[in-house]
């Protein structure tokens, strides 16, 4: 039922996504972060000024001290008996001599865990909302195979009651993406998992927009299914290149328009605009695809238009060129042991994770589900212990990036989420048990330091208008 | 060679045994001759000539049972072609049996057994989210993982019928839930009727009942009380539908889904009503708005008789994913193993074979490295009907070939 909700559901959730990028480290450093509507990538194009800026504001919090726990940090080390002290949304010290401030919360964390907030590269929440009727179905504008002009904020709805069961599940960074229906299905938005009353309130400072990019079935069935194009992998093929093609000329226009401004600006087109931004390495492709044979195409084609891909997503067969993968810096975002719901994903494995780990690759554990996005933790443990089953030595460590750092990496804010870091931001994740038993639950979830969920205390708990006087 | 292997005797020893039917046993042999399960304990004697499994510092447990899902039915789920678990264009498909449907050479039996499921429920219909729509979708069959033939693979057949009272069942009613379960009852009605005057019916001396002879016909061990009756209902007001016909039928009444059952566990354990959960499914619909992850916890606390499925087939083996989270959520561990085991044997009425490690039953054993719902844990062996099974699969086949790349082709 996961998988009818998620990859396979072809009206109601169409799956995909592509990814593109060409920067590593250097994403706005953490001291802009926190900063409301910081002039970030996100908000503006070359030429254009801010849109739909970010209006993101931390929400005050007194100073948290955890003390003796077990605090993995996704950043090499697991402290036993460990505290974390952060303060107006900064971690503040990690280590095993931390002193709290007068006014700090001290939580006691003995017999459990603690890890960065869970990162989500893959998901729809918000644009295929519950409770799944067509109403609130926007994730896939399925009228055309480019809509690079499309953005998922446009669609998703910060009352989507599937927000706070993630949250609950200790995400607190996701990127809501357009579904895979189309060959270039638009914008992602890069979003802090908080209650807002606007998609605004939640856009992540700093964050790069994805491109949403979708291989093999899904674009030539729901297409070639109406008669039209593409109706094949090469029809597909066709499809993207020639809207680089246009994306190509348009970006030349307006460099040599933002360079010189001579005379008038060349009339604006989103769907260019958004592509053209890809070439210029600004807009992260986020690119659906399964198979490795379609991988290495969609590497093809990003060389022809020099372009980076920064994840695959879904990726089942990532393992099958693994060394590839690693060579070319994309990262593969991928489930722990989806396969078989559609011919495509026939050839999933256990090992994929471990594999791709192994020869070099980033490795994300990605949901594409929103009941998957509440257990990215577990999906992360089957992975790395089944590889290790197979004799592919994985650390916990790498296990724990797998849905903290490399996300973050995906998404452009490596440098201010994904690990338990002094100046990093507090996002954190205080667990019951070891996050890679089953057994484990998010007690409590901090986003940027505020005390967002708290599994025994009802006044953090929050809820979406939709769950209001429901059973 | 035939008779050799009949006579196979095995004893895993030196293993923590859980035979479910009672509490575990440490450092115990579990002996098996004959395809059954010869003895266990911690003083059983292992004949000579025994092949020998050493399970010290393992977990041994029965099989696990799936209590619902598509195995054997469903190859690629996107692939019409190759699905066979619906008779499309009949809402009353009571006699639609789903076993010769089956294929024993899915690739989804040795990727699931392997991971220590060993018998599962095979249903006409999808028991997940959205369901299939329908009234009546057909007989579901309860079958070991393992076999060459559907003869070989089945355990029982019919083990019950299934029928759908969530909002999907509306399109095949008119459109409302007042009309799904009016028609329920007209369809039950009828067969009633039938059953007196089949030779009024040959003879069109009757007026238009609402089914087929043959659908009409298979629902009579369901009238009888023979044949339980597994009824997907989500919301409360629909599992109350689905009590209030059983009660006036007088049917033995399985609930699948029952994600609003928490609510109601009373009324549930009073009617001896079992159920069929998903307990990771917790995405509220307007078919279940109430639905939450201690769903199975509150029901078993209150008494109501709890197993397991995992309705997305070619994972059947998160079901022990499933069950950990289910103790994760409030259920007890013992709980939860036996909604894995014993408890889908006894509301499938195998329970004198199935589900637990005692002398006489069926010899569906797995060793485990430990807990067998923690992730850290392996499978070292699965055993159906006494055999030890090859842990291969397509899955592990593409392991070898691709752990090295360049693969060797």
């Amino acid at each position: 039922m996961r998988q009818l909700s998620g990859a396979l559901g072809l009206i109601v959730l169409v799956v995909g996504c592509a990814s593109a990028g060409a920067r590593t480290k250097t994403a706005a450093a953490p001291a802009a972060a926190s900063a409301p509507a910081a002039a970030a990538t996100q908000d503006t194009a070359a030429g254009i000024g801010p849109q739909y800026p970010s209006t993101y504001q931390r929400h005050p919090n007194p100073p948290v001290l955890i003390r003796n726990a077990t605090i993995m940090t996704a950043a090499g080390q697991e402290i036993q008996g460990g505290s974390i002290l952060f303060k107006d949304g900064r971690i503040v010290a990690v280590g095993t001599n931390v002193q709290a401030p007068t006014d700090a919360t001290v939580v006691d964390g003995t017999g459990k865990w603690v890890t960065p907030g869970v990162i989500d590269t893959h998901s729809h929440i918000g644009v295929f909302a519950a409770p799944g009727t067509f109403a609130e179905s926007d994730g896939n504008e399925a009228t055309n195979p480019v809509t690079a002009e499309v953005w998922a904020e446009h669609s998703f709805w910060p009352q989507d009651p599937q927000i706070p069961l993630a949250i609950a599940g200790g995400v607190t960074t996701i990127q809501a993406l357009p579904g895979s229906a189309n060959l270039i299905g638009g914008r992602s938005a890069v979003l802090k998992l908080v209650p807002a009353r606007s998609v605004q309130e939640m856009k992540f400072p700093g964050a790069h927009y994805g491109l949403k990019m979708a291989c093999g079935e899904n674009p030539k069935r729901t297409y070639g299914g109406r008669g039209g194009a593409p109706s094949t992998r090469m029809g597909n093929m066709a499809g993207y290149r020639a809207a680089f093609i246009a994306a190509q000329d348009y970006r030349r226009r307006w460099d040599k328009w933002n360079k010189d401004h001579q005379g008038d600006p060349p009339e604006r087109n989103l769907r260019n605009e958004s592509l053209a931004e890809v070439l210029r390495g600004n807009i992260y492709v986020q690119n659906h695809c399964y198979r490795a044979d379609e991988m290495m195409q969609m590497l093809d084609l990003a060389h022809e238009f020099g372009f980076k891909i920064r994840s695959f997503h879904h990726a089942v067969e990532a393992y099958k060129i693994a060394d590839v993968l690693a060579r070319e810096g994309t990262a593969v975002s991928i489930w722990s042991d989806w396969w078989g719901f559609k011919e495509e994903a026939m050839d999933g494995i256990y090992e994929n994770a471990a594999l791709v780990q192994q020869a070099g690759g980033r490795v994300v554990i990605h949901s594409d589900d929103a009941s998957g996005i509440q257990r990215l933790n577990q999906e992360a443990a089957k992975a790395m212990y089944h590889g290790r089953r197979a004799g592919i030595p994985v650390t916990r460590d790498q296990a724990v990036r797998w849905f903290t750092a490399n996300p973050a990496w995906v998404l452009g804010v490596d440098s201010i989420v994904g690990t338990l870091e002094p100046g990093k931001m507090a996002d954190v994740v205080l667990w019951s048990a070891d996050p890679l038993s089953v057994y484990a639950r998010a007690i409590q979830v901090y986003n940027d330091g505020w005390l967002v969920y708290d599994r025994n205390d009802p006044a953090h708990q929050p809820k979406t208008d939709f769950t209001l006087g429901q059973p | 060679m035939i008779a050799f292997l009949l006579a196979q005797t095995i004893a895993i020893t030196g293993g923590t045994v859980y035979p479910v039917s009672g509490p575990k046993i440490e450092n115990a042999t579990v002996l098996i001759r004959d395809g059954r399960i010869a003895a266990v304990g911690t003083n059983v004697a292992v004949p000579a000539g025994a092949t020998r499994i050493d399970a010290s510092g393992k977990w041994v447990t029965p099989g696990l049972i799936d209590g619902a899902g598509q195995m054997g039915l469903r190859e690629i789920g996107a692939v019409q072609g190759t699905n066979e678990y619906t008779q499309r264009g009949n809402d009353v498909a009571a006699g639609f049996n789903v076993l010769e449907g089956i294929n024993p050479a899915s690739t989804l039996i040795a990727v699931n057994r392997m991971e220590g499921v060993t018998t599962t429920l095979a249903v006409p219909g999808y028991l997940g989210v959205p369901p299939s729509n329908g009234l009546i979708w057909g007989q579901a069959a309860l079958i070991d993982l393992n076999g060459a033939t559907i003869e070989t693979m089945r355990i029982k057949s019919p083990a019950a019928i299934v029928a759908g009272l969530s909002e999907a069942a509306k399109d095949a009613s008119g459109g409302s839930r007042a009309a799904v379960a009016q028609r329920l009852r007209r369809v039950l009605n009828d067969a009633r009727e039938y059953a007196t005057r089949r030779a009024d019916y040959r003879r069109r001396q009757i007026q238009d009942l609402s089914a087929s002879a043959a659908d009409l016909e298979a629902l009579q061990p369901v009238l009888r009380g023979e044949l339980p009756l597994i009824v997907l209902a989500n919301r409360r007001s629909d599992i109350e539908t689905a009590l209030r016909i059983a009660r006036e039928y007088k049917l033995r009444l399985i609930l699948a889904g029952a994600a609003e059952g928490w609510m109601i566990p009373g009324e549930l354990a009073a009617a001896g009503v079992p159920v069929l959960i998903e307990p990771m499914d917790n995405i509220p619909s307007f078919d279940a708005l109430g639905i939450r992850y201690e769903n199975a916890p509150l029901l078993a606390k209150g008494g109501v008789k709890v197993a397991l499925m995992e309705t997305t087939t070619e994972n059947t083996r998160d079901l022990r994913q499933q069950a950990g989270n289910a103790v994760a959520s409030g259920m007890t561990w013992d709980q939860a193993l036996r909604a894995v085991t014993l408890t889908p044997a006894e509301i499938f009425g195998v329970a004198d074979r199935y589900g637990s490690l005692d002398a006489g039953k069926v010899a569906n054993v797995v060793v485990w490295s430990g807990d067998p719902f923690d992730f850290s844990t392996g499978v070292e062996h699965v055993f159906i009907r006494g055999k030890d099974i090859r842990l291969r699969s397509r899955q592990t086949e593409l392991l070898e070939r691709y752990k090295t790349l360049p693969p060797k082709y």
